[in-house]
């Protein structure tokens, strides 16, 4: 899933600091689960934000509002009573960066993200989340005992380890295991430690970021 | 020949080949180039350009190269995969070679976080192994990576690096042995100390009758101090310095180290020089390329042969 965190709330209090009336948005997908933007953490910002203004003596009028998605053009729809009326001047979304995208594109209102959207990832423990996936847009990754070098080799390398892979961390961070020694173990406990002998060709990277923003679309399903 | 560079001369003639190392200037003064580049004068083969080592910005080293050309000297430049993608990398080999540089070390390169830039994009287009393929592939087929014909071929004498003290150790042999199925035609390694573990690395190589195929240098860093001894001990990953070597420049007084430490490369080079396999070594003395024909000269390995 799409992994986000807050952003400091110094920095959410500056990009509102002009406006009095501000709709606060959650979402119930990703960011809920991985607790940045959820219908808690929405509660937790909204009250925040209300106390540091009313300190600063430039009280905030602030709505809390958790949508069931807000990667969906028919949740963001639900939002029109609210945004339709000037009651708001201005819309803080909790979600991933598709959520303030989705909110600007179908209403004419400032729309300012709250969480800094990071990777694609999961959980490894409780409070603790890590990037598995950088969406190359092609996976490769049963090459590799089925962990992928792309977003996981801090230099994305396709034919082992580099020179600065030692005791199993990764030479940019000890906080960095090296996916190139997972992958060998991994290989090797599969009985497959030969199959790293073979040259990983070059990489097409067309499919990933770097053929331009990218669209699916699936005949089958268009209305 | 391949590319005809005295580099490839020396190693094909069978000669004990030394290499140097030039850290290009944080700066546009090439006479900080020719400075450096004039101690290793008749003193090696090739001297090794490095490629804005540890992600510091520094002067190009294809400039360089053409600098240390220019003074009559050969240069091998260094390239890695960290700032460049397959255009650049394509476009700087063609112009590269015209330019008469004919050794080219292929490297990923040092992550960006370690330098001065850590905010930048990394490239990673290709890495190491695809980038030894694409000189290859423009070397001999004369095309670029997207099948174009090239007027005018690069001719290169490919170069790599290994660290065989990276881990997995087990790993190490078969990462060269894949670098060897690429194109590869001399390898130069990561500084080493720790000999026991490096006999062993080349003798797997070796009996995989690797080195056939390929030239092995070893690479050899004096210590100048026990301090930094220590800290290439401690901080520099994928390095081992045994405690053999840390005894022997703590046994000594300061002032003494920077001799000591000559001394034990000195003895190292001796050692690579009886080590199957081996076909010269590369010596990084890195700011201190003025101390570099001292070593070269107590190792023996003077004058250098001329070839034609
Ligand atoms: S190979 Fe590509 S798609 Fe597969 S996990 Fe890695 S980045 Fe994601
Ligand atoms: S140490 Fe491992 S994870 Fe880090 S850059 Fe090198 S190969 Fe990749």
């Amino acid at each position: 899933m799409v992994i986000a965190e807050r952003k400091p709330i110094e920095e959410i209090l500056a990009m509102v600091a002009d406006f009095k009336k501000v709709l606060l948005v959650g979402c119930k997908g990703c960011v809920t689960v991985c607790c940045a933007g959820g219908t808690k953490e929405v509660g937790i910002l909204g009250s925040a934000l209300r106390i540091a203004r009313k300190k600063a003596g430039n009280p905030l009028a602030l709505v809390e509002h958790t949508l069931e998605r807000q990667c969906d053009p028919e949740y963001i729809e639900q939002l029109a009573p609210m945004l339709e009326n000037g009651e708001f001047d201005a819309v803080l979304s909790m979600a991933c960066s598709v959520g303030p995208q989705f909110i600007a594109k179908r209403y004419l209102k400032q729309v300012f993200p709250a969480l800094n959207t990071t990777f694609i990832g999961g959980s490894l423990e409780h409070g603790v989340w890590a990037e598995f996936c950088q969406s190359c847009g092609n996976c490769i990754i049963h090459n590799f005992g089925g962990l992928c070098p792309i977003s996981r080799c801090s230099k994305s390398l396709m034919n082992g380890p580099c020179g600065g892979s030692s005791g199993g961390k990764c030479e940019v961070s000890n906080e960095i295991d090296c996916v190139w020694q997972l992958i060998y173990d991994r290989m090797t406990a599969l009985g497959q430690v030969d199959r790293m002998r073979k040259i990983f060709p070059i990489k097409d990277w067309s499919t990933s970021r770097d053929g331009g923003p990218r669209k699916i679309t699936r005949e089958d399903l268009k209305l | 020949m391949k590319a005809g560079s005295n580099l490839e001369k020396v190693l094909t003639s069978g000669h004990f080949a030394i290499t140097g190392e030039l850290g290009p200037p944080r700066g546009a003064n090439a006479d900080v180039v020719r400075k450096k580049a004039e101690f290793l004068r008749d003193k090696v083969d090739s001297i090794n350009i490095t490629d804005n080592q540890t992600s510091v910005v520094r002067m190009s080293s294809i400039a360089v190269s053409r600098i240390v050309i220019e003074m009559g000297l050969e240069p091998n430049a260094q390239m890695t995969c960290r700032d460049r993608n397959r255009i650049a990398i394509q476009s700087d080999l063609l112009g590269a070679s015209a330019l008469g540089i004919k050794n080219v070390l292929c490297l990923s390169g040092d992550h960006n976080k370690f330098g001065d830039h850590p905010q930048c994009k990394n490239v990673f287009d290709l890495d190491s192994m695809q980038l030894i393929m694409t000189l290859k592939h423009m070397r001999d087929e004369g095309k670029v990576l997207g099948g174009q014909e090239l007027d005018g071929v690069p001719k290169f004498f490919i170069g790599a690096a290994a660290n065989p003290f990276g881990d997995p150790f087990d790993f190490r042999v078969t990462r060269l042995a894949k670098k060897v199925e690429a194109g590869v035609d001399f390898v130069q390694t990561q500084c080493i100390y720790n000999m026991d573990k490096f006999r062993t690395f080349m003798k797997q190589a070796v009996d995989q009758g690797l080195t056939e195929k390929f030239h092995m240098l070893a690479g050899i860093t004096p210590l100048k101090s026990l301090g930094m001894a220590r800290y290439m001990a401690k901080f520099v990953p994928g390095l081992e310095v045994p405690d053999y070597y840390l005894k022997r420049l703590q046994g000594v007084e300061k002032k003494k180290q920077a001799d000591e430490g000559i001394k034990i490369a000195v003895e190292q080079i001796q050692e690579m020089k009886e080590t199957p396999g081996v076909a010269g070594v590369h010596l990084m003395a890195i700011e201190w390329e003025h101390r570099s024909p001292e070593i070269i000269e107590a190792a023996g390995l003077l004058p250098r042969p001329k070839l034609d």
